[in-house]
């Protein structure tokens, strides 16, 4: 400790001016979590990795379609009624994980690392705290996944070109796809951040994450079949399909509906959250 | 300014914290001590509002903690030591905190460099060590130039350098007129610096008093002397203001009151012969031990370190006639 002069330190707050009137004000916690965020190494590789799996899946899928077509091969089903939408979106199961796992460390880091205390003493009325954190994470994610599908949409066009998958902008579906699937990322993010705050812990908030994305799909076919067709078109991963899927049928939900139905699920992880918050000692 | 009334944490089963009365005033260092497990730190997380209280309430300059529009200007709080996230920088750190309450740049590198951690700020603070963590914990408890600082065990893992500092530092806060509240389970250190002491165990106010006080209660400075007769000895010490005990047909009589020179002078008058005269030293520690003992949380299997730390100071011989 060779940087201290003990003899001097504490004279130098001796003499301070009037006191400064500082004052919190939600565009400050906003402004906190932001810098918080990024001043963090994981948030930079995890989004990183969120926007190359947009981009690099999107690409790898269309290249395989494309050469099975070239090669005249039979597609597999996965395939059978590909579309440039569709293939340019594949990388979203994949980027959905990274961003959704960041979204939780957002909230959960906070308590393994015990910064919330720090946090929760800066911002003692806790709630703007949740909702800076769920409003800066979701619009980066917004902004990140929305640049990344369109980069891959606008690649695997040119690659599809002349194929029977190939797409533009101006067909139907198409951009309401892309922006739906930016949005369905960003929602997934808040969900993260949400479930995060609500448990308090990373594996806690990864494992509901991954489970209610990717596990409850599964374990739905379990049920018989007349539920099913009930409960599944409104489980979150469904739902939330439906925001970017170009084709509805009767087992899904309309892109508004879906969205809709996406939304409560992330009103409702909020929510929990927020309750958890208020009413637990931190 | 710290006001608890009836203040009371449970967990369960457990009272962590029963029903504390205390108010802390601005311009004095109080000290807050407590064997382990007293319920000082969950005292100190309920006056910045992290646990709320089951029953009672705590105030800080009037109002409850979260009610402030700038809390950390009217408290800065130094808990547990790493109330960090250890992949940030001090200084990315501090200034999330700052960003909070509009709090300026300069101040920041202002705290910064009043807790001497220049060289360090830029790095991640997961690495730094016990110490340097402990004055990232200052920094940021500074930061928003609070009037009242509260510290929790704040010299922990600090080296004698450091050590020295908080001493000044809390001093000098307190002159300028701040409410400085510091926890600790060691009375040395707490007497070196507080005025003021609240003393709790298992989560209830045992004393809120004086450093001076708290020796006087302990029955000051008790002169042991061994004589020929200690009948006639007794007699004539015997005044306002003395206290003399001994036990039936022992020659040793314990004296409260009187210095030890005293005590040889007044038996050399009166021609007593004396065979042994011993100041024993009421110590703080011994006085601290002595209203927490029932308190403990965890006794030890063996009493040698307790017998070891109330020895110390007692017992030593300083003057003989």
């Amino acid at each position: 400790m060779s940087t201290v002069a003990p003899s001097q330190t504490p004279a130098a707050a001796a003499q301070r001016p009037a006191r400064p009137a500082y004052r919190v004000t939600p565009a400050r916690v906003l402004r906190s979590e932001w810098a918080k965020l990024w001043s963090l190494r994981s948030t930079w590789i995890t989004l990183g990795l969120g926007l190359l799996f947009l981009v690099a899946f999107g690409l790898i899928a269309a290249f395989q379609f494309k050469s099975r077509i070239t090669s005249g091969r039979p597609m597999d089903r996965d395939f059978a009624d590909a579309s440039a939408l569709s293939l340019s979106l594949f990388g979203t199961n994949f980027a959905q994980l990274a961003l959704g796992v960041l979204g939780v460390l957002v909230a959960a880091g906070e308590y393994s690392t015990g910064m919330i205390r720090s946090t929760l003493a800066a911002v003692p009325r806790r709630l703007p705290v949740l909702w800076s954190k769920a409003t800066v994470y979701g619009l980066i994610v917004l902004l990140l996944g929305t640049v990344g599908v369109f980069t891959a949409f606008l690649a695997d066009s040119g690659i599809l070109s002349g194929t029977r998958a190939a797409m533009t902008f101006s067909d139907a579906g198409v951009l309401r796809g892309l922006l739906g699937a930016g949005l369905y990322l960003a929602l997934v993010g808040v969900i993260g951040v949400a479930l995060g705050a609500l448990l308090r812990s990373v594996a806690g908030g990864i494992s509901v994450l991954v489970a209610s994305l990717m596990l409850v799909p599964g374990l739905i076919s379990l049920l018989p079949s007349s539920w099913q067709t009930h409960i599944s078109p409104y489980l979150p991963s469904h739902a939330g399909e439906a925001m970017f899927a170009l084709h509805h049928d009767a087992t899904t939900l309309s892109p508004a509906a879906g969205l809709v139905v996406f939304l409560l699920w992330t009103v409702l992880a909020l929510a929990g959250a927020a309750v958890r918050l208020v009413r637990s000692d931190a | 300014m710290i006001e608890a009334h009836q203040l009371t944490k449970r967990y369960g089963e457990k009272t962590a914290v029963d029903r504390l009365d205390f108010t802390v005033r601005p311009g004095t260092v109080t000290g807050f001590l407590g064997p382990n497990g007293a319920g000082k730190s969950t005292t100190m997380r309920m006056i910045v509002g992290l646990d709320a209280p089951t029953s009672g309430s705590v105030r800080v300059n009037g109002h409850r903690y979260a009610a402030h529009a700038a809390p950390l200007q009217e408290v800065g709080a130094l808990l547990e030591a790493k109330s960090i996230h250890p992949g940030r920088s001090a200084f990315n750190h501090l200034m999330a905190q700052a960003h909070t309450h509009g709090i300026p740049r300069a101040r920041v590198e202002e705290v910064i460099e009043l807790t001497g951690l220049q060289s360090v700020a830029r790095k991640r603070a997961g690495a730094f060590s016990l110490g340097m963590g402990q004055r990232l914990g200052i920094a940021a408890a500074l930061l928003g130039d609070p009037a009242t600082v509260m510290l929790d065990e704040p010299v922990n893992g600090l080296d004698p350098e450091g050590v020295l500092w908080i001493r000044n530092l809390l001093t000098s806060l307190a002159a300028e007129g701040r409410t400085v509240f510091v926890s600790s389970h060691l009375m040395s250190e707490v007497a070196l610096v507080a005025d003021h002491l609240i003393i709790v165990g298992r989560g209830r106010l045992l004393a809120d008093t004086t450093v001076q006080e708290l020796v006087r209660q302990a029955g000051g400075d008790v002169v042991k002397v061994a004589s020929a007769d200690p009948a006639r000895l007794r007699a004539a010490l015997a005044g306002p203001g003395v206290e003399v005990t001994g036990r039936a047909g022992s020659e040793e009589l314990l004296v409260t009151g009187l210095p030890a020179r005293t005590i040889g002078l007044r038996a050399a008058e009166q021609g007593i012969a004396l065979f042994e005269l011993a100041t024993r030293t009421v110590s703080l520690e011994e006085a601290f031990m002595d209203l927490t003992r029932d308190a403990v949380e965890y006794h030890g299997t063996t009493t040698t370190a307790e017998s070891a730390a109330a020895g110390a100071g007692a017992e030593s011989p300083r003057s003989a006639a």
